[in-house]
């Protein structure tokens, strides 16, 4: 190994820990094999660019033409469109994957998603709870409270 | 017997000797990867905070008190065009980061400018969007629902604002520098700044205003 690191030094380092992202090494002139992991090509782009389209046009059309009658519906199937968009931007515009920096892009997005759900959902579910159980109070009896 | 004895003792120490060389040289391929993946956990830090605002947003969005509901405010025509707009300028900032690639730089800034423009069409459409909210009497102390809807779009607003901020400096640094590793890093940066940005504005429309639109 340490003959590798006296000849090419970034990329047997950077090989050696299982990094993917060579282009962001510093050093321009080599490693360019790895950028197309980092970066994406034209062809991605444009994958990204035309699903995200038809993700967005669908949802608005959903709502702007009123296609289904109940709202509930609705809302679940333009929630589920979202869901699928976020994904389709974070894959073909944001390049995540599984290996970039050793893995830990992946975890700390995986760590967020976790908090973000118990943020939302207990925050929600909270409040709703809070909402509909406490008694309606007029300001003679907020006055009169013991 | 001992000859041979110095000889792999020699040998121990020259490559005890190489051991520091191996490792700067590491430490600094390290350094360049480590700014992105700090970056990126800002964004995540960033993603809790809209998280928050979006929390906020689901528990007071139905509290109109008395005053106008989402379907009397919004329109979703505009709001397509706003989205529109802002998908545009994420294919166009993956266009510039190829042209870098290509280390060609009037089409680099071509594309830059072109993001920067879509950025601030977004932005001056929200801008007018809540100068005629708030025209209308539906400021964000009209009601809890407004207030929560404010302080979400508003903050994704600032950082659209930001963002084009970074954007303009960029274009001024990248004909004075080059493509130096330095401004390949903060065009990396920035790039998952604004994609980020559009991730968070895919919440934003199908949660705010296509949901808002929906419950009536």
């Amino acid at each position: 190994m340490s003959v590798h690191a006296e000849h090419e030094p970034d990329r047997a380092a950077a090989h050696s820990r299982g990094y993917d992202g060579g282009g962001h090494d510093g050093g321009h002139g080599h490693g360019h094999d790895d950028t197309s992991t980092h970066h994406g090509s034209f062809k991605d782009y444009l994958i990204g660019f035309g699903l995200s389209v038809v993700l967005t046009a669908i949802p608005f059309w959903i709502v702007m033409a009123d296609v289904f009658r109940s709202p509930t519906v609705a809302a679940v199937v333009i929630l589920l469109f979202a869901a699928v968009q976020i994904v389709v931007h974070m894959v073909y515009f944001l390049h995540m994957n599984t290996r970039s920096e050793g893995g830990w892009t992946f975890l700390a997005l995986m760590f967020t998603i976790v908090i973000v759900v118990i943020t939302l959902t207990g925050s929600l579910w909270v409040m709703h709870h809070l909402d509909t159980n406490m008694m309606p109070m007029s300001p003679e009896h907020m006055r009169n409270m013991p | 017997m001992t000859m041979h004895l110095d000889t792999a003792r020699r040998e121990a120490a020259a490559t005890e000797a190489e051991a520091p060389v191996f490792y700067d040289v590491e430490e600094a391929a390290h350094a360049e990867s480590s700014t992105l993946l700090g970056f990126w956990i800002y964004l995540m830090s960033d993603a809790l905070i809209f998280a928050v605002l979006f929390a906020t947003f689901g528990v007071l969005g139905t509290r109109y008190a008395a005053g106008p509901s989402p379907a009397d405010l919004f329109e979703l025509p505009l709001i397509a065009l706003n989205t529109s707009l802002l998908l545009f300028s994420s294919i166009t900032y993956g266009l510039a980061m190829l042209e870098v690639e290509k280390r060609r730089m009037g089409l680099t800034l071509f594309w830059l400018g072109v993001t920067g423009l879509f950025g601030l069409g977004f932005l001056v459409i929200e801008l007018y969007e809540f100068y005629h909210l708030i025209a209308e009497g539906a400021g964000p102390q009209r009601s809890a629902f407004l207030s929560a809807f404010f302080t979400l779009v508003g903050t994704h607003g600032l950082h659209v604002t930001a963002g084009i901020l970074w954007l303009v400096t960029l274009m001024f640094q990248l004909p004075l520098h080059g493509f130096i590793p330095e401004n390949h890093r903060r065009l990396m940066c920035l790039g998952m700044f604004w994609h980020f940005l559009d991730v968070i504005w895919i919440g934003v429309f199908t949660f705010v205003y296509l949901m808002g639109v929906l419950r009536g």
